[in-house]
């Protein structure tokens, strides 16, 4: 009989009033007790819709089926035949516009916590599994991946698991991409992510960090090399700005440099050596995962008050629901309809003010949200001394101007075959947010996957 | 790890330092740095590549110790490795088709100015070098510069050395003594460089100078080292480091250059203190 319970089995959390000064993370996980009692919430559907909202298709009734019967190792190995990252996936999935958003309790009540059992199963199998890591035999044949962040070390994982000699080429000094530089410890802790790029190594995955392709090597010197294709999974890190007066000002950061200089450098950590932003009162401007990140993060380095102005309204928000939550339970201020305009600064040229003006909203765009217009004549000033601005990134420029014939659109983003992931030049695939721009950690997983398969078929269709 | 194959003093705060890194090497150009990190612990920085070695593999690099990281890296000795060490970053410096130039340095500056002069040099160009020390005593790299030009203008500050006087006097004297500079190159602190702007400007005379605000990756994903030139955003680790002199705005790279100024004096100020613990318990 399955449990009736119509909300989600709760998840332990650190009190906000408490967690908002720390950096530990902040969901706790599930017991064993917990998982269970939401494992039996689920009710096993015959034609398993939840599968079809998840972008690898990871048999969710099954493993949840395991999972309620106490047999995690089992639950993990199902998983893991569909995602090789799901410590990751399932604590920084949407869920709630993937797999829970069309899973059957969710008409009556709340959705069985996929994410939750998922995560739960990951850090179960850490803890207590034994990883007999295999060694597939090698066939010989040679790939580079540029970029470890999800969608290269996915693409990698599944080539070493047909026997292919891959390396990993990463430009910073860590691998793991946005897992490491951009979402903070207290959402993805970084040693789970170490374990999972861990995990890929002993799988006889190399990895070559301080590698920035298109500069100590092109794509052309790697073929040379021996490399029989390239997988590009370079992301979207390039900073958009708002193009406002202002943004030059001390005290006017991207996102990803405020979250790189924490996250990647450790600057939160007083044995650090790369200073962290100075903070007191903070606006981050955006609505999106970035900008709860980068407020969230502001409260943790100790800052007094922190605004996000999002200039739509808060349905509209593009993060996840369960961040923004966090954010606003934390004490983080929320500022809707509300468009900066201009920062202002002092006569030092250090940031003062940010003029804002309030918005209503419009007919609808393109995209189908209404659109924001501008009220006039509601300008008002916000006193700040740190302007945090997330508004988006794009696909990284690098390797689109030093590769000859890799075609890319006006976005910047590199263009490929939907299906295949081929690019424009033979032998070399793409996916993530260098082909997407920024989307999520599980399509960019999901991009890297069918590269994979596209590049065996390639090689081994060229080696008949 | 990157091994380091050689060290030499060169004055009280410079160090020159050759470091395996084949790779690099392979592929370096005049105008490009590269950025390493001493340990676990330690941040990125950013150094110009002030000469490189295809055939054994090395890259050379000159610091200035001015604050924690610098004094860390000076700790290393011959045979220690750095942890990491990534390039080449950066646009390599554009020096084709010019007559005559003047490449000025101003103090650590002259170490990333003494590349930019061989490399006009070798490509045919008549080179003057001007490079300027607060005093006598500090002077880097004479004979590598002298080597590297066709006149060499030594100045100091105090007149120390016989030649008083800041880099822009002896520029102005040769301009005005009709050399006929079709390009300048200005690398030094940012007062140094928007100086050298200022004569060279009103004379539209071309000048190239190399820009060095905070950077963290390198690689154009942070934002930290973006600067206005010419009204518009640009990042120096990926569309620079060198500019259009004209074109830069100094006084807001100048403010944006000291944005983590206490947080740094403070580290600089407590590794010192360190550092000047172990030699005492030694
Ligand atoms: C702050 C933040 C929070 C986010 N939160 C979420 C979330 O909660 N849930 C979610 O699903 N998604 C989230 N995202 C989006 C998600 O992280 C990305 O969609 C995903 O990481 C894209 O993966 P990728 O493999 O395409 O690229 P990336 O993760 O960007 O990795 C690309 C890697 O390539 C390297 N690289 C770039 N150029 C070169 C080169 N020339 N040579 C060698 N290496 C190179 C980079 O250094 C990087 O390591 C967030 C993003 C950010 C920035
Ligand atoms: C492209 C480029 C090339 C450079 N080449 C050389 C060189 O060949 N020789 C040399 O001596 N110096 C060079 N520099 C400057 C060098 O990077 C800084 O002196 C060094 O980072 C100081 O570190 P610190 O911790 O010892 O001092 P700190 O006390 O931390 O800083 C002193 C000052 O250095 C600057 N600085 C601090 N951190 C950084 C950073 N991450 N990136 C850039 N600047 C920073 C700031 O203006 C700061 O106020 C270059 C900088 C750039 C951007
Ligand atoms: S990978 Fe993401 S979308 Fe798929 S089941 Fe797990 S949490 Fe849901
Ligand atoms: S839709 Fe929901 S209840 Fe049905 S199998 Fe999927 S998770 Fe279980
Ligand atoms: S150093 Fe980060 S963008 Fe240039
Ligand atoms: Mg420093």
């Amino acid at each position: 009989m399955p449990n009736m319970q119509q909300k989600k089995t709760p998840m332990p959390e650190q009190a906000p009033e408490v967690r908002c000064h720390n950096f530990a993370e902040v969901a706790e996980g599930y017991t064993e007790e917990m998982a269970k009692n939401e494992a039996q919430r689920c009710l096993n559907c015959k034609n398993k819709p939840c599968v079809s909202g998840c972008p690898v298709g990871v048999h969710i009734p099954d493993f949840i089926a395991h999972v309620a019967n106490g047999e995690y190792e089992k639950a993990f190995q199902i998983i893991k035949l569909t995602n090789s990252l799901p410590a990751v996936c399932g604590r920084v999935c949407p869920q709630e516009t993937q797999c829970e958003s069309k899973c059957v309790r969710g008409l009556k009540g709340e959705p069985v916590g996929i994410g939750r059992l998922e995560r739960f199963v990951s850090d179960w199998h850490m803890k207590h599994g034994t990883e007999e890591s295999t060694k597939v035999p090698s066939n010989g044949h040679k790939v580079a991946i540029i970029g470890a962040g999800p969608s290269g070390l996915t693409c990698a994982g599944d080539l070493a698991a047909k026997g292919y000699q891959v390396t990993v080429f990463e430009a910073l000094h860590v691998a793991g991409g946005v897992l490491m530089y951009g979402i903070p410890q207290f959402r993805l802790p970084k040693e789970i992510v170490q374990k999972e790029i861990d995990a890929l190594k002993a799988k006889g995955v190399e990895v070559k960090t301080d590698m920035v392709i298109g500069k100590v090597l092109e794509i052309d010197e790697l073929f040379d090399m021996g490399y029989e294709a390239v997988f590009i999974g370079t992301g979207a890190g390039l900073p958009n700005f708002m193009n406002i007066p202002g943004e030059a000002l001390v005290g006017t950061y991207s996102a990803n440099e405020f979250l790189t200089r924490v996250n990647l450098m450790k600057a939160y950590k007083p044995d650090y050596d790369t200073p962290a932003v100075p903070v007191h009162k903070v606006a981050v401007i955006g609505g999106g995962n970035v900008a709860m990140d980068a407020a969230r993060t502001a409260l943790r380095l100790g800052a007094e008050e922190v605004h996000v102005l999002y200039r739509r309204a808060e349905e509209q928000m593009p993060a996840r629901r369960e961040e923004v939550h966090h954010a606003k339970e934390e004490g983080v201020i929320f500022n809707f309809l509300t468009a900066p305009v201009r920062i202002l600064g002092d006569d030092k040229g250090h940031v003062q003010e940010v003029e804002c003006v309030k918005m209503q909203l419009g007919e609808p765009d393109a995209s189908g949200r209404r659109r924001p217009v501008e009220i006039p004549g509601s300008n008002f000033k916000q006193s700040v001394d740190c302007v945090v601005v997330a508004i988006g990134n794009s696909p990284n420029p690098l390797i689109r101007s030093t590769t000859k014939g890799l075609e890319a659109n006006h976005k910047g983003c590199v263009v490929v075959d939907e299906e295949t992931m081929k690019t424009s030049r033979e032998g070399v695939y793409a996916a993530g947010d260098a082909v997407s721009g920024a989307a999520t950690v599980i399509l960019a997983m999901g991009g890297g996957k069918a590269a994979a398969n596209s590049i065996d078929a390639f090689i081994q269709g060229k080696n008949k | 790890m990157f091994q380091i194959v050689g060290k030499r003093k060169l004055n009280d705060s410079m160090t020159l330092m050759v470091v395996e890194a084949p790779f690099i090497a392979k592929k370096a150009k005049p105008g490009q740095f590269i950025i390493l990190r001493v340990d676990e612990h330690g941040e990125r920085i950013p150094l110009t590549i002030a000469d490189y070695d295809r055939k054994t593999g090395t890259i050379t690099i000159i610091y200035q110790v001015v604050g924690k990281t610098t004094m860390k890296l000076d700790q290393l000795q011959e045979g220690d490795a750095l942890l990491d060490f990534v390039g080449p970053l950066g646009k390599p410096s554009e020096l084709e088709g010019y007559h005559r130039a003047a490449v000025i340095g101003g103090g650590a500056g002259c170490a990333i100015a003494w590349p930019q002069a061989k490399a006009l040099h070798q490509m045919g160009t008549k080179v003057d070098m001007i490079a300027g020390f607060r005093n006598k005593d500090i002077i880097i790299l004479e004979d590598e510069m002298r080597a590297a030009c066709d006149n060499l203008y030594l100045m100091t500050d105090d007149g120390s050395n016989g030649h008083k006087g800041f880099v822009t006097s002896a520029l102005e004297e040769n301009i005005n003594n009709g050399a006929g500079y079709d390009l300048v190159v200005a690398i030094g602190p940012l007062v140094m460089m928007r100086a050298v702007v200022g004569v060279t400007k009103p004379k539209n005379i071309k000048t190239i100078v190399s820009m060095n605000p905070i950077m963290i990756d390198g690689t154009g994903m942070c934002g930290g080292c973006r600067l206005t030139v010419g009204g518009k955003t640009k990042f120096a680790c990926v569309d620079g480091p060198d500019f259009d002199g004209f074109e830069v705005d100094f006084d807001e790279t100048i403010r944006r250059s000291h944005t983590y100024y206490d947080e740094e004096r403070r580290m600089a100020r407590e590794e010192k203190c360190k550092l000047m613990e172990g030699a005492k318990n030694a």
